[in-house]
């Protein structure tokens, strides 16, 4: 990359957030399989290639516990530097098989349940944040603020649309 | 190029042979290599190596094969791999693709994984016949070839198989055949694909199919069942 583009293009990095509604409570046998996979798969996801962040309870492993979105919702939000590295590790990596299985434990969402959206790089977004992008997603279809897989958008297409990050205090 | 014209390109036996030995490797051929692989001659093998890629069947690049860098590293060789975009010919014209594409979409939106699963397996059945369940790893890989996976043994890192003292393999497929519409739907189509595997190794003999997807290849994997450990 040249110094000229660089100074032009802010570096932005990917955020995803997806939903499930689970069809028995977390701690039911029914959903033990999948509770299993945790831990492997997200010590897969924090070393995949292009992995930036995930959200994390505090004090967990995970964000399982956290239930912004609905006592039954569980929600997972990850930063990635490229979308291709995201979807390597959804879709081509141990991840795969917990996706092949979700009609075991999640109910099916008739609305779109992942969004993908550009942030500066360095800014992690806030639950809230991702549950905005993700209505944003729902009501108005995919556009540079909030899309998905097959809709997608560049980080340049969304420059106008990338949240300012926090001021440095 | 239009796909007819591409694929006609491939009529010329050492042609055909030169883009059949690159697309085997799953890495980048360089033109002494494919030469040799072909039996022909080096100035021979680089023409039809460059008329492939004009094709759009190979492409090519440059590197140098010392694996040096910087100065009396030589000069880079060419080299290639084969071209990722897909041809195809329906004569008269039809397009599957299309009809896979919505009917994926719609299965998807309404929910019928399992559904689908169950006439994968039933089909992978009907395709084993009245067959027993394929009977070891060299069998599996005479089969998946026959249904154009492009399957190879690779062997596992730190597994003994018991007592010969011979490293375990596994075997692992080049092609997804379901490439196009299993990029647009993966859960779906890949749990398609695995259930169609298991219906066509059996699920209860001396290999299985297990998911184990990575980048660039089929998601699935073939081994021995006796490397199981649950």
């Amino acid at each position: 990359m040249t110094a000229s583009a660089s100074a032009s293009a802010p570096a932005a990095h990917l955020a995803q957030l997806n939903v499930a509604t689970l069809r028995h409570p977390f701690d039911d046998p029914r959903v033990a399989p999948f509770v299993e996979m945790l831990d492997p798969v997200n010590a897969a996801a924090d070393g995949a290639p292009g992995f930036v962040w995930r959200l994390v309870e505090e004090g967990a492993a995970d964000a399982t516990g956290l239930r912004p979105a609905g006592e039954d919702v569980i929600v997972n939000l990850s930063v990635w530097e490229t979308q291709e590295a995201l979807w390597d590790f959804a879709y081509r990596s141990g991840h795969l098989e917990v996706m092949r299985r979700r009609r075991e434990w999640f109910e099916r969402h008739v609305e779109a349940h992942l969004v993908l959206w550009w942030v500066p790089a360095g800014h992690l977004p806030s639950v809230g944040e991702a549950l905005e992008r993700l209505a944003d997603l729902r009501a108005q279809g995919p556009s540079p603020r909030a899309f998905t897989f097959a809709s997608s958008f560049t980080a340049a297409e969304a420059t106008q649309h990338l949240q300012a990050a926090p001021p440095a205090v | 190029m239009k796909d007819i014209d591409a694929i006609a390109v491939l009529q010329d036996p050492v042609r055909r042979r030169l883009y059949e030995y690159v697309a085997a490797q799953g890495r980048e051929v360089g033109r002494n290599e494919a030469a040799e692989a072909a039996g022909v001659a080096r100035t021979l093998a680089a023409h039809h190596l460059d008329r492939l890629t004009e094709a759009g069947l190979l492409e090519s690049g440059s590197r140098r094969l010392t694996g040096r860098s910087g100065p009396g590293a030589g000069r880079p060789a060419k080299v290639y791999t084969r071209a990722r975009a897909e041809r195809s010919v329906s004569l008269p014209a039809r397009d599957y693709r299309t009809a896979a594409e919505l009917l994926a979409e719609a299965a998807e939106q309404a929910g019928l994984d399992a559904g689908l699963c169950a006439a994968a397996r039933r089909r992978g059945e009907a395709l084993r016949g009245s067959a027993t369940p394929c009977g070891d790893l060299e069998e599996a890989v005479e089969m998946l070839a026959a249904r154009g996976y492009e399957p190879h043994l690779e062997d596992v890192e730190g597994v003994d198989e018991g007592a010969t003292g011979a490293a375990a393999h596994v075997v692992r497929m080049r092609n997804c055949p379901f490439h196009a519409v299993a990029e647009r739907f993966p859960p779906l189509v890949c749990g398609m694909n695995l259930a169609l595997l298991e219906g066509l190794l059996g699920t209860d003999g001396p290999v299985r199919a297990r998911m184990d997807a990575r980048p660039g290849e089929c998601c699935v994997v073939v081994e021995t069942s006796k490397n199981n450990v649950d």
